[in-house]
């Protein structure tokens, strides 16, 4: 009786975070492992090709290969049944060598042809007399590579394996990885240079123009992202409602270019992401005594003075965690650059979403997220390093 | 502070996984998949409604627009959604080769000797030739464009251009507005100074050039008077003629044609029936239905020769129309469709 109460005095505190550690491991940790793996797993080649692999090392990598890498190649192919798996296997060749799909389906169907015996297959196809093709092959046959990795920040290895940029025509990426930080970054701005002071009016309103104020950042806030954004589309394009009205006021002779452009990507993320600006702040905002400020005045301060010198450092806090709110989720951003930016505004989700979705390269796709990842972490460890500082100097 | 963002990390998480959770579904019927639009609209009033009777169970319908990374991530993911697609001639090509494909029953669908040659695969079956040809508004634009040299000339034709997002087809259309014969078209496209040279081309036009995905976007646009000029598959331009009164011409000389085929995706749970779609869809009776609703050629010979001639004109098989169309070169994008993919796509982003 002692003992069993004792047990679960002991183990009560595990079982009640369980559910929460299971739901971390499960939603959390497993996706996580699962996309680092995928990001150097490359065994679509190898698992296939257990003689070719055993011999070709014999290989100088130079002319055509000798007979033994053809006869373990051939015997190979015979033994692979599994056709999604044979698919997966020219896929990813033909990603290394173009022309491979034909030369394989080719070089299959005699396989198949001939259960027994040697295959000449330079005589089945001149391809296979050109070492790029064996190459490719050769190349493939490591179950895990850092190609995805490389490619994710626009490297590759050459024919010497030495690390080299990508030609210009297909760098892409870093250029990516800039474009996303760097719209996050304004957003984040934007956001704080509105929601300071819309914070600020929330937290000396009172009545009912207190209830308006904060139902204009929650009602917002409360609705799916893909109507806000929906909302700036019709808003935003070529006769939209803000155009037309420009026009109708004679302001501007002609319509604005405010949609499928940076701007109409800029004015749709900082409004989606105002909400996560204001409330921290005006959390922060409650919190500072309302005396200070005549406190300041009566010192002597000038109000902008003692906005700055008094209530901006106490509610930097506030600032702070709004706008790594803003950063972070910013980051992320898919549907709204998809909705209203143009081919030049897409952010790095969305070719993650490309690789994933319309490509079928899940490597690829793991390697830009793990990218991002470390980048994000990186920044994140800055802005904690930054906000101690702070906090140990104030 | 730290507690709010944490606790707005934890709600969206539980946000999320709620979404995940629900998104789960149960047996399905048989779904069947096409190019969405008129050519759908039509599809489902002669095939799908009509042999979802004849086999007393009930159907999904759902479109998409292509890409055959699509059918690849959806394999890769497990178990399909999709039991019948009607794909692209690559797409069909590719799929086969990697295994994505279930190997047709030819014996059962019955109608090999009535098909087309080149609409008779392993893995796929004849649905109907189209053609993606240059399109505009005949009330806005008199003396129209007559080949893609005048589709990137934008003094001569003042507005912005339409093209179908991806490679293939806008390459070969730039290497023809660059001044390259159609009979050498391919020959250029297979050098890495074709490719280059089709690319820069692009570059001239790219701030001119809205992008479309889905077919009923081009003639939107044209509608609106987005864009002057746009690439168009013949069905929708004749489609909005019929539906909206609409005086909108198609530029046949240079336009490219290609045949689209059903097929079974791999393990697909409903295989069976959707080779009896397959089968229904290919009888002469029923193909011979289509063109009257939509302006698409059929594989089946038999219906084919069935259609009435004033139909037939603005069918991309018509031999009047086909005699300076140009034929989509299939096995040059089964080869280079990925890495000439991977290019446009960087070079779209740039």
């Amino acid at each position: 009786m002692m003992s069993g109460k004792s047990f679960l005095q002991k183990s009560g505190p595990f079982l009640l975070v369980a559910p929460l550690f299971l739901f971390i491991c499960l939603f959390f940790i497993w996706p996580l492992g699962s996309v680092l793996t995928q990001s150097v797993s490359d065994n679509a080649v190898a698992r296939l090709l257990p003689e070719t692999a055993k011999v070709a090392s014999s290989w100088d990598g130079e002319s055509a290969p000798g007979e033994d890498l053809q006869a373990a190649f051939v015997t190979d192919l015979r033994a692979a049944t599994d056709e999604q798996a044979v698919g997966d296997m020219v896929r990813r060749l033909n990603s290394a060598q173009s022309g491979f799909r034909t030369l394989m389906s080719k070089t299959l169907r005699a396989v198949q042809e001939t259960p027994e015996g040697l295959i000449d297959l330079v005589a089945l196809d001149r391809k296979w007399s050109q070492p790029q093709y064996w190459k490719a092959i050769t190349d493939a046959l490591s179950p895990t590579t850092d190609r995805y990795l490389l490619a994710a920040v626009d490297l590759m290895r050459n024919d010497a394996g030495e690390i080299v940029s990508q030609p210009p025509e297909q760098t892409i990426n870093v250029a990516i990885f800039g474009r996303t930080f760097w719209i996050s970054a304004t957003v984040t701005i934007f956001c704080v240079l509105l929601g300071y002071p819309y914070a600020l009016l929330i937290t000396v309103a009172t009545g009912w123009k207190k209830q308006a104020l904060l139902a204009a950042v929650l009602l917002p806030l409360w609705t799916s992202l893909l109507v806000r954004t929906a909302a700036w589309f019709i808003l935003l394009q070529e006769q939209g409602l803000i155009n037309s009205a420009l026009m109708d006021l004679n302001i501007i002779a002609g319509p604005l270019a405010l949609i499928f452009n940076r701007t109409g990507v800029i004015i749709a993320m900082t409004h989606v992401s105002l909400p996560m600006m204001v409330l921290p702040i005006y959390s922060v905002l409650l919190t500072i005594p309302k005396n200070l400020m005549p406190a300041a005045a009566s010192l002597g301060a000038h109000p902008l003075r003692a906005f700055v010198r008094v209530l901006l450092p106490l509610s930097f806090g506030g600032i702070a965690a709004g706008s790594l709110l803003v950063f972070m989720s910013a980051i992320g951003y898919y549907i709204t650059p998809a909705l209203i930016g143009g081919a030049g505004d897409q952010m790095i989700s969305s070719f993650i979403a490309f690789h994933a979705q319309n490509s079928g390269n899940w490597g690829m796709a793991s390697a830009l997220g793990i990218v991002l990842l470390v980048v994000t972490i990186i920044l994140y460890a800055v802005y904690d390093r930054l906000a101690t500082q702070r906090e140990r100097s104030a | 502070m730290k507690n709010l963002f944490k606790t707005a990390a934890f709600g969206m998480f539980a946000l999320a996984s709620t979404a995940f959770i629900a998104g789960q579904a149960n047996a399905r019927d048989l779904t069947i998949v096409g190019w969405g639009g008129v050519a759908q609209a039509a599809q489902s009033d002669v095939y799908f409604k009509p042999f979802s009777q004849k086999s007393g169970k009930p159907f999904l319908e759902e479109s998409w627009d292509g890409g055959y990374g699509v059918l690849q991530a959806k394999m890769k993911a497990g178990a399909p959604n999709w039991d019948v697609v009607q794909v692209e001639a690559e797409e069909l090509a590719l799929g086969c080769a990697d295994g994505l494909y279930e190997k047709l029953d030819w014996d059962k669908i019955g109608v090999k000797d009535e098909f087309l040659p080149e609409a008779v695969n392993e893995c796929g079956a004849g649905v109907y030739y189209w053609s993606l040809a240059m399109g505009y508004d005949g009330d806005k634009l008199k003396d129209g464009p007559k080949n893609w040299v005048d589709f990137w000339d934008t003094k001569k034709f003042p507005g912005k251009r339409s093209l179908r997002k991806g490679a293939k087809y806008n390459l070969e259309f730039a290497l023809l507005a660059d001044g390259v014969k159609p009979a050498e078209l391919y020959d250029v496209l297979s050098t890495d100074e074709g490719v280059n040279r089709a690319f820069k081309k692009l570059d001239e036009l790219k701030p001119n050039i809205v992008w479309w995905e889905a077919g009923a976007q081009p003639v939107q646009y044209l509608a609106s008077g987005e864009v002057s000029i746009a690439a168009v598959y013949n069905g929708r331009v004749t489609g909005i003629n019929k539906a909206e009164g609409k005086n909108f011409k198609l530029v046949w000389p240079e336009s490219m044609y290609a045949i689209d085929s059903w097929v079974i995706l791999k393990g697909a749970e409903n295989k069976d029936a959707a080779l009896d779609f397959i089968a229904f869809a290919s009888q002469a009776e029923n193909q011979a239905k289509l063109p009257l609703k939509v302006d698409y050629g059929m594989p089946n010979k038999k219906a084919a020769a069935t259609i009435p001639p004033e139909i037939d004109a603005n069918l991309p098989t018509n031999p009047e129309n086909l005699k300076e169309a140009i034929p989509l070169n299939v096995d040059f994008w089964i080869d280079n469709s990925e890495a000439l993919t991977a290019r446009f796509n960087a070079w779209l982003a740039q």
